[in-house]
Formats: C-alpha cells, sequence, structure tokens
C-alpha cells in the first residue's frame, strides 16, 4: 500500500512536483506542502491556462494516487456531485421482497406479529448498496486516498459551494439516510476558479488561497523545457522573451502558460531554429484566439520579435 | 514570537484584510510548521492562510513589509556621536579609568544603554516599552502625543533628565552626547509610533471617516469627498445585491400542484411518474426613476442613479429618466458608459436649467407612460421646487394609479417642504411614500425598503 506521508520540506515538493513534469514557483509549493502538513484544500485562482487543473494532475502523478475530478457547471447538484440512488435497483428489492414476504413473515398469526417480524428484518432499503457514489464520495471512499480535483466551481451555483462546506472543513458527507461517511484517508483537494464570480467567505476561509499568475520569465523556460523536450536553447528564450512583450499589451485575451507550450510544440514541429518574422507571423493564431487580438500584435511583431532575439544572444 | 503573530494579525485587520479567529489558527499551525528562518516562505506561508483575493494579498504583503522593517535605531546619532567622543576623549580618560564605551555606573539604565550605543539593547527596551503602552492600541492620528509621551515614560525618560542634569554640572561633554542621543532617541519613538498607527489605525480611520461620510449631506460634498462617496456607493450597492439576490431564488418552488400533476400523468392511468409544483411568483423589481437634475439636487440624482445602476443583478428593469427644464431617457447612456462620462453627458443634455416639474411630466406623460405598468415602483427624486410653474399633479396622480408604489425621495429636509416654490406637499399626496434623502444612509434605506417591497 502506498504510504502517504507528507513532504518533509519545501524544496522536497518543488522536487516532486518536477519529477511529474510540472516546475512549481516558491508559493506553489509551500501551498502544496502546507496543504499536505495542516490538511486544507488550496483554492487556486489565476487565469485560464496558467496550470491550474495541471498542478493537481501533477500532484497526483508525483504520489502515485488516483485523481478525482470534478468538473463544475451551473446547474450542479448534489445528485451529480455527492450521491445518488440506485432507484431501479430499489425498485427490483421492493419487488422481490413482495414475492418473499410471505416467507418471511411465515407464520404469524396477528398483524402485530407480522409488523414484529418484519421490523426484525433487516432493512437494506436504504443502505450502502443502493448508493451510486459520485466524484465527492468517491474521493472520502478511496482507500489509499486520492487527489480530488473540484474544476473551475466559480461555474457552479452559491447553492453548490455550501455542499463542498462540510467536505472541505471535516472531510466528511452526510446522507440523511445512511448517515455521516468520513473519509478514509483524508484526500488532497484542490479547487480552482477563473474569478468568473466571487466565492462566498465561508468556502474561502476553509481553504488556502493560492493565486496563480503568469510566471517570471526565467520559470517559464524551464517550464517550456520540461514540456517541450528537444526545442534548443536559444528559440526557448526567443519564444518566453516574445510572448513576455505580447502580454504586455492590450488583449482580450493574454496568452498563458499552456499557449506558450502548444506555440514551442508548433514551431518544434516547423522545424525552425530561431525566431523570425513570417513563421511568427503565420502561428499566430496558435498564440492568440482573438481576429482583434491578432490585428493589435501584427504590427509589432517585428520589433518585439528583433528585441526577443536580442534577448536570445544575450540573455 | 507568538505574540508577534498575533500584533502581525491585528496589523493585517487594520490594513482590511478580514482574519477571522479561524484562520488565525490556521496561520498558527502553519508558521509552527514552516518556522521563522526564512522571511521569505513565513511571508508566503502568511499570504496563503490568511488572504482571500488578490487584493487581500496585495495589502497583506505591504502590511507584511511594513511589519517586518522596525525603524533602526539612532543610526543617524553614530558620526556626531563619534566626533564627540574623539574630542571628549582625554577628559573622560582621567574621569573614567575604565576605558571609552563604559558609561559612569551611576547612570540610569536607559542612560547607559544611550552612552554604550548598545544598539540592540535599546531596540529590545523600546519593544518591551511600546507592549507595556500597549501600542497596538493606537487607533487614530491625534493619539500619537500620547503614546509617543506613555513609551518614552515606559523607557525611563524621568532618570534620564535627573542623570542629564547631573552630568551637565559634571561632566558637560557626556552630556552633551547623552542629550544628542535622547534627541534621536525621541525621533525613534514617533517613528515607532507613526508606524503602528498606519499598521494598526488604518481600518478604524477609514471606518470613521466612512460614518461621517455616510452621513454628508449630499449636496454639499467637497470634491475629494466625491472620489470616496463613489467608492462607498459601490460598497452599499454591493451589500443591497447580497441581501436580496439569494433568498429570491430559494423560495422559488412551492407546493406540489395535484391538479396539474394529475392532468399531466392522465397517459400512465394518473400514476405520478411526473410532478409538478406550484411555483411562487416572485417579481424582481421593475423601477422606473425620474430625476431632477437641476442646481442643488443634482449631485443627490448622480448618485442615486449610481446606485440604481448598479443594482442588476437585484433590479430586472430600470428605465431611468433626467429633467431639469425637459425631460429626457438616460437608461442607455447609464448602462454603456462610465459613471463619470454618463454624468457629464446627461447634465450637457438636460442639466443646468431651471426646473420645471409640471413640463417635464407632460413630457413623460406623453412618450413614456407606458413604462409604468402595475409592477412598476416609480421613484421620483426631486426638491419639488417648480419655480411657480404649473405643478400639473394630475399628471403623478395618474403615475400613482398606474404603478405599483410611487415613492418620492427629498434631498430637502422636512421643515423645507411647503415653502416658497415647494409643491411637496400637493405631490405627497399621491405618493405612497415620501421620503427625505440627503446622506448615503438615507439613501441606502430609500433604495433598501424599494427593494425589499418585493421580496
Amino acid at each position: 500500500m502506498n504510504t502517504h506521508l507528507p513532504a518533509h520540506s519545501i524544496e522536497a515538493v518543488t522536487r516532486g512536483l518536477a519529477s511529474a513534469g510540472y516546475i512549481a514557483s516558491k508559493q506553489i509549493a509551500t501551498a502544496v506542502y502546507l496543504a499536505e502538513r495542516i490538511e486544507k484544500p488550496i483554492l487556486v485562482e489565476g487565469p485560464a491556462g496558467v496550470g491550474k487543473t495541471e498542478l493537481a494532475k501533477a500532484l497526483a502523478a508525483w504520489r502515485g494516487l488516483k485523481m478525482i475530478r470534478m468538473q463544475c457547471y451551473e446547474g450542479l447538484d448534489e445528485a451529480k456531485a455527492l450521491y445518488e440512488w440506485k432507484y431501479a435497483k430499489q425498485l427490483l428489492y421492493t419487488q422481490i421482497l413482495k414475492d418473499k414476504l410471505g416467507e418471511v413473515l411465515g407464520g404469524a398469526d396477528t398483524l402485530a406479529a407480522a409488523l414484529g417480524k418484519l421490523h426484525d428484518f433487516g432493512d437494506v432499503f436504504f443502505s450502502k448498496e443502493f448508493v451510486e457514489p459520485r466524484p465527492l464520495l468517491q474521493a472520502l471512499e478511496q482507500a489509499n486516498g486520492c487527489v480530488l480535483l473540484v474544476d473551475e466551481i466559480d461555474k457552479s451555483d452559491a447553492e453548490f459551494e455550501s455542499l463542498l462546506l462540510e467536505i472541505l472543513s471535516d472531510y466528511q458527507v452526510s446522507i440523511p439516510e445512511l448517515g455521516t461517511v468520513t473519509a478514509i484517508v483524508k484526500p488532497t483537494v484542490i479547487l480552482t476558479s477563473n474569478g468568473e464570480r466571487d466565492l462566498s467567505d465561508a468556502l474561502k476561509r476553509r481553504c488556502l488561497h493560492l493565486h496563480i499568475g503568469f510566471p517570471e520569465q526565467k520559470l517559464e523556460e524551464r517550464i517550456v523545457e520540461s514540456r517541450v523536450p528537444g526545442i534548443s536553447a536559444t528559440l526557448r528564450k526567443q519564444i518566453v522573451g516574445f510572448i513576455n512583450q505580447v502580454r504586455a499589451l492590450d488583449l482580450k485575451k493574454l496568452p498563458s502558460v499552456s499557449e506558450t507550450i502548444d506555440w514551442a510544440r508548433v514551431l518544434v514541429l516547423l522545424q525552425s531554429s530561431e525566431l523570425d518574422h513570417e513563421t511568427v507571423k503565420d502561428t499566430l493564431n496558435v498564440l492568440l484566439k482573438y481576429e482583434a487580438d491578432i490585428e493589435t500584435t501584427i504590427p509589432q511583431v517585428s520589433s518585439f520579435v528583433a528585441k526577443a532575439g536580442r534577448q536570445g544572444v544575450f540573455g | 514570537m507568538r505574540e508577534e503573530l498575533h500584533r502581525f494579525f491585528r496589523a493585517a485587520r487594520g490594513a482590511g484584510v478580514r482574519v477571522s479567529p479561524a484562520e488565525s489558527i490556521d496561520a498558527m499551525k502553519a508558521v509552527a510548521d514552516v518556522g521563522f528562518a526564512e522571511r521569505g516562505i513565513l511571508r508566503d506561508t502568511l499570504l496563503l492562510t490568511l488572504a482571500k483575493s488578490q487584493e487581500e494579498k496585495q495589502a497583506l504583503g505591504d502590511c507584511f513589509d511594513l511589519f517586518f522593517s522596525q525603524p533602526e535605531t539612532p543610526e543617524h546619532a553614530e558620526p556626531d556621536d563619534t566626533e564627540n567622543s574623539k574630542g571628549g576623549d582625554s577628559s573622560q580618560g582621567e574621569n573614567q579609568p575604565g576605558g571609552e564605551g563604559a558609561p559612569p555606573p551611576e547612570l540610569g539604565d536607559l542612560a547607559q544603554m544611550l552612552m554604550s550605543r548598545d544598539r540592540n539593547a535599546i531596540a529590545a527596551a523600546m519593544a518591551a516599552a511600546s507592549n507595556a503602552a500597549s501600542l497596538s492600541d493606537i487607533r487614530y492620528f491625534t493619539q500619537r502625543g500620547i503614546f509617543s509621551s506613555r513609551i518614552l515614560e515606559q523607557l525611563g525618560i524621568e532618570r534620564l533628565r535627573d542623570d542629564l542634569d547631573a552630568l551637565t554640572a559634571s561632566n558637560p561633554g557626556d552630556a552633551e552626547r547623552l542629550a544628542a542621543a535622547l534627541e534621536a532617541l525621541r525621533e525613534n519613538v514617533r517613528e515607532v509610533v507613526n508606524q503602528a498607527l498606519v499598521l494598526y489605525g488604518r481600518e478604524e480611520t477609514e471606518n470613521l471617516r466612512n460614518e461621517i461620510l455616510r452621513n454628508a449631506p449630499l449636496a454639499r460634498l467637497e470634491r475629494r469627498q466625491v472620489e470616496q462617496m463613489k467608492a462607498l456607493i459601490r460598497a452599499i450597492a454591493r451589500r443591497l445585491r447580497e441581501r436580496y439576490s439569494k433568498p429570491r431564488k430559494r423560495q422559488r418552488r412551492g407546493h406540489l400542484d395535484t391538479r396539474k400533476t394529475l392532468r399531466r400523468n392522465a397517459a400512465w392511468g394518473g400514476v405520478p411518474f411526473l410532478t409538478s409544483w406550484k411555483r411562487r411568483h416572485r417579481d424582481r423589481p421593475k423601477i422606473v426613476a425620474i430625476c431632477d437634475v437641476s442646481g442643488s439636487v443634482a449631485q443627490v440624482s448622480d448618485f442615486f442613479l449610481l446606485l440604481i445602476h448598479s443594482l442588476h443583478e437585484v433590479v430586472d428593469d430600470v428605465r431611468s429618466f433626467a429633467f431639469s427644464g425637459h425631460l429626457i431617457e438616460v437608461s442607455d447612456i447609464l448602462d454603456t458608459k462610465s459613471p463619470e462620462e454618463a454624468m457629464s453627458e446627461i447634465m450637457s443634455k438636460v442639466g443646468f436649467g431651471s426646473s420645471d416639474y409640471g413640463g417635464s411630466f407632460k413630457d413623460f406623460e406623453k412618450d413614456f407612460m407606458r413604462s409604468v405598468t402595475p409592477k412598476t415602483t416609480v421613484i421620483v427624486l426631486g426638491d419639488a421646487r417648480t419655480n411657480n410653474l404649473d405643478p400639473r399633479a394630475d399628471i403623478l396622480r395618474t403615475i400613482s394609479e398606474r404603478s405599483k408604489r410611487l415613492v418620492w425621495l427629498n434631498p430637502e429636509g422636512r421643515m423645507a417642504w411647503g415653502w416658497g416654490d415647494s409643491e411637496m406637499p400637493r405631490y405627497s399626496a399621491f405618493c405612497t411614500v415620501v421620503r427625505q434623502c440627503s446622506t448615503a444612509k438615507q439613501l441606502e434605506r430609500a433604495v433598501s425598503d424599494i427593494v425589499a417591497a418585493y421580496q
């Protein structure tokens, strides 16, 4: 069995995540370290594509744990998130019970006696067998623990947040008919949010709050290095330099780390060894997702490439 | 060190980061785990456990840096100090065979510390004195003097003065040095107190300012207060949104609609596979706002329109009209433009005239009467000063009959109603509610009541 001990230092967390292909900044490593130590969920906020979801995946890969993912959306309710009764089986059960009723009650003379017998007969209608566990309940039932990812919590309704509170603070779920289900091993919980709406204070209070922004240039280079093997050092520097300049523009959607990685992959596929004006213009659509953004950027491309080129030489 | 953390939590609250007891316990646990050794990690840890949003992180980061950069102990006293000691070396040597730096033993603790320039000891004494004077209780800038003198007292300034007097008689050179060091110490204490004020006092100062602002007449704000008032109005809007947008959702589902259920399930012989529920119908407020934007009422109207138009989640439909001489619809301007632009555009279109209530009501009747339905709340904001023109109260009566409620908000005090050209008594006969509304507090009350009437 996988023994799940918290890491002994922040550096160990950084190394561990790196072994799973995730280059973490110090803040991220500290958050993961603390989350394991004081057993609290992490609420990760930040723009799209900076590796919020990726963090949970990397954590699961490093720890060798199962990752259970719950994608949130509007209208998500407890029947889809927590548990549901297996109605069909329950119906079937009552049918069987009906057939076997004679045997169960066998030879009871009076109504009172029959009722007494019926009461003695174990009631399994609301029992564990008929519960269909949904992601949140599944996460509590993992014998080895797991990483529970509640993705894009800001997309769900405000009511759903209250549903999460019990899990987040006590790692347990109350099913009215059954009682309380407590986690066998406390899962590591990661919640992500794009900040589409403000989350309630009650939810925030129960979590460590981690904000992942765009990484620093050095860090982003290392991320590209780890994610796109076989890319030359100069091209890497130039790509990151170029993207950092693009982020300074007023764009609808700024390119984030995932776009950097995609772009690096594209350029490696195209076998370009250096950034040049033409390739950039042709592949800009990998980086920018809006026509208006591309139009804003195109006039700047030459100067950006030149600047990034200089960085590649001197950096 | 726990003391230190507790003081930091107080400072954090001062910086506007809400730290609940539970969060402080978490932070304590986390800090116990990572230790105090590395400042960067400590900072990250506190930011992770205490701050819950990007702005809070920023505020808390600044607070952290300020908190852990205690002012340096008398650095600037040193240069002239050494000069002095060079000059006074020979005399000191005669008096004191113990050698340079060792102060005469008959001096008090503080004097000895200052004379030997023991920076760590001074810092420690200062920290102890600040604690004894409960410096973290400082709230207002007016308390600076009293806290400074309290700290100096705790440090033992009395004894120091006696020493100084004694020294001036026996050893003028040392006395001068001591006087210089004392001056530096005073400055230092002032700095410590100032920093404490920044750390612990911010929240109170802000609360005090907001309280004053809430009760200040909107029509007579100073320019610099206008910005603050806008922030306050936004906060009020947020509060109203939070209060009124939630419960409505919860109460929507009512009882089982038996008739409808039976009808729906007729195909299965009346076995109720599909249920249908009675829905309690709750209208969201529909608001028609008619605002006077002439003269002294203009500013109140500004803030009112700003507030009403930031309540989108709570209010279904707002149509706003502005008038002074004549009336126009301004909903689009308010919805599409930033508050400043919208206000200046409205003012340029209809502002700066003398108000003509009768004429403006006539404009409203002609073009917009259809927007008033039995579900609408009509809000009129104005001082009802008609400049002795025809008030056309009959139009107001029609509006009142067509609408659900007619609310009149008057920035003038009740005393003034009916005096001079004020037609308030005639208008108020047709209004469901008439309220005085000249401060942010009254504005909040009025809007809150209007929205609550639909809950």
